[in-house]
């Protein structure tokens, strides 16, 4: 059923190079084309509209969840509603993705809505990459909204990952941390010929020590444009930083909003912002190693959104 | 050998041009230890950066071993086997410790990648820095001063130069490690080939020294043996008593 224009996107987008162990479910053009459920977790079709509820049982560890979704056709805007339940005391991967293929003129779009629960006590790691590709001129549009509820004592870390071939996104996360929950977000973003791409991420520390993290790095090339909106607002007791770090080259625009709220005497908060040039000392320490300067570009690069 | 004819090197800035460096003549003989010396703002970085050629001169050539080298970038120089350890080495996120010194070792040996990653340990090692502890870092901020400068120091000594400037090495290295980065300079000068010019102010490198060429004010003003330079230091520092007070290198040493 999965060819290998699929295989490829899948391996871009979740590192798979066959059918993955464990769960997953993989959603084709709009439908499902393929589903494996473990003892402890459980895949079943919403009901209501487009999507699925992931459930994983509590005390699951060590198993992961692939949800990768492919559009290999044009003119088709996929909306899909996700929803997950990692249960209590559980320790589990979720990978997460989009792959567009898109072969024609006219636009192929993804928007996903993922919403997740983090059960006391549980810990998840969710990773989410977008890819983008196809010969033709028609536009690859993937909007994700996230919404993450931490309870206490939980643990969320989201990798998000957007380095290639996407033409417009607007990504919109959405988290909320009981007491003593963590998160840690890392995002990783390149743009290159006129893409844009536009990420809010908004972060509420309700619980007595909870914590958080975003680093977000990202690299706008040619006429692309990024827009990063991050707020985080601290409610209670609690640590809160948000790091952005954009590289920025030949005309392409960044616009970069960090914001911090306390709206408590204890809440510790950071942000950073920093948007520049390669530094030239990089690029001439490498040339001089021996490194052409694109490859010292390159390397830097790849290095910088790791 | 490396030869500097006639080398001026001028700066804009918003409203003059400063000259930095003055009708520099030199020859590098090869396999000779240089040191070069003399007062903060006297040029030595920027005479290391035109012969890196990250700062083009404003007049005069450079060539190696009779070849012109004045117009060639840097790359084509670092192929050539120039190499520059920096005054301040730059810091790269996500790229750690291991990938900068293979970055280094790849360009000079291609093809020999069994014997690299022992020989990465091993440079480590010389620099006074373990391994294993070392490698899978990221070579950013995260490291302190002189751990980068050693760092710094093991990418220039992994490669088989023809011609090494090292930076003020001993900048931020503490007592213990220097010790033993001096043997090692020490040891590259008696088993390579390679030209080796360290910028130094300590008593310690100069001693290493076949010469001594002290730059102040843009220009050279002696080239000297490292007696005689360590006799002169002792004698008129900036101490006015004339003797052997201890107020001048003597200290740092
Ligand atoms: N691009 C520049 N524009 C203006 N002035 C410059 C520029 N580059 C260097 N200079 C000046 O040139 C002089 C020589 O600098 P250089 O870094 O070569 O000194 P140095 O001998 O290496 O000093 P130190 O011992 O402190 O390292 C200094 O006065 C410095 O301020
Ligand atoms: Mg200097």
């Amino acid at each position: 059923m999965l060819n290998d224009i699929d295989m490829e996107l899948l391996e871009k987008i979740a590192g798979m190079h066959e059918i993955p162990q464990g769960a997953y479910n993989i959603r084709k053009n709009g439908e499902k084309s393929g589903r494996n459920t473990t003892a402890n977790i459980d895949i079943i079709t919403k009901e209501d509209k487009p999507g699925i509820n992931v459930v994983i049982k509590p005390n699951t560890k060590g198993e992961s969840v692939h949800i990768p979704v492919l559009l290999t056709v044009e003119g088709l805007t996929d909306i899909v509603y996700n929803t997950f339940e990692v249960g209590e005391g559980s320790d589990i991967l979720i990978v997460a993705g989009c792959g567009i293929h898109n072969p024609g003129s006219s636009t192929a779009r993804h928007d996903g809505i993922h919403e997740f629960y983090v059960r006391k006590g549980a810990r998840m790691k969710y990773v989410e990459k977008h890819y983008g590709e196809g010969k033709g001129t028609g536009e690859k549009i993937l909007n994700p909204k996230t919404i993450v509820e931490i309870e206490e004592g939980g643990i969320a870390e989201l990798e998000l990952v957007q380095i290639k071939g996407v033409d417009r996104t607007k990504r919109d996360t959405e988290i909320r941390l009981a007491k003593n929950a963590r998160l840690i977000v890392t995002e990783r973003l390149l743009t290159y010929k006129d893409q844009e791409a536009e990420s809010a991420i908004s972060v509420e520390l309700a619980g007595e020590g909870s914590t958080a993290r975003i680093i977000s790095r990202s690299v706008a090339q040619d006429t692309s444009k990024q827009v990063f909106n991050f707020n985080i607002t601290g409610l209670n007791r609690c640590r809160g930083h948000i790091q952005c770090d954009s590289i920025i080259m030949h005309e392409a625009k960044v616009y970069s909003m960090p914001q911090i709220s306390a709206l408590h005497s204890d809440a510790q908060l950071i942000h950073e912002a920093a948007i520049g040039k390669i530094e030239s000392e990089q690029l001439i320490k490498l040339m001089s190693l021996g490194l052409s300067e694109k490859e010292a570009e390159e390397t830097i690069l790849k290095g910088f959104l790791k | 050998m490396l030869e500097l004819r006639g080398i001026s090197y001028y700066a804009e800035t918003r409203n003059e041009t400063v000259r930095i460096l003055d009708d520099i003549n030199i020859k590098f003989e090869d396999r000779k230890l240089y040191v070069i010396t003399g007062p903060n703002g006297g040029g030595k970085s920027s005479l290391a950066r035109i012969i890196m050629g990250i700062n083009r001169p404003t007049a005069g050539r450079l060539s190696l071993d009779g070849e012109d080298i004045t117009d060639l970038d840097i790359t084509s120089r670092a192929r050539l086997g120039i190499g520059y350890a920096f005054q301040n080495p730059p810091r790269f996120k996500g790229i750690n410790v291991k990938q900068l010194l293979d970055i280094s070792v790849q360009s000079e040996q291609v093809g020999q990648t069994d014997k690299k990653a022992c020989d990465t340990c091993a440079l480590l090692n010389n620099v006074g820095l373990c391994a294993s502890e070392y490698l899978h870092r990221d070579a950013d901020t995260s490291l302190s001063g002189g751990e980068m400068k050693r760092i710094e120091i093991a990418s220039i000594l992994s490669r088989n130069l023809k011609f090494a400037v090292f930076d003020e090495p001993e900048a931020g290295i503490d007592l213990w490690s220097f010790a033993k980065l001096a043997e090692t300079f020490e040891n590259m000068h008696r088993t390579r080939n390679t030209t080796i010019v360290i910028i130094s102010h300590q008593e310690r490198i100069l001693e290493l020294a076949d010469e001594v060429i002290v730059i102040s004010g843009g220009k050279i003003e002696e080239v000297t043996t490292k007696q005689k330079i360590l006799a002169e230091i002792t004698h008129t520092s900036d101490c006015s008593c004339g003797t052997d007070c201890g107020k001048g290198v003597g200290m740092n040493a």
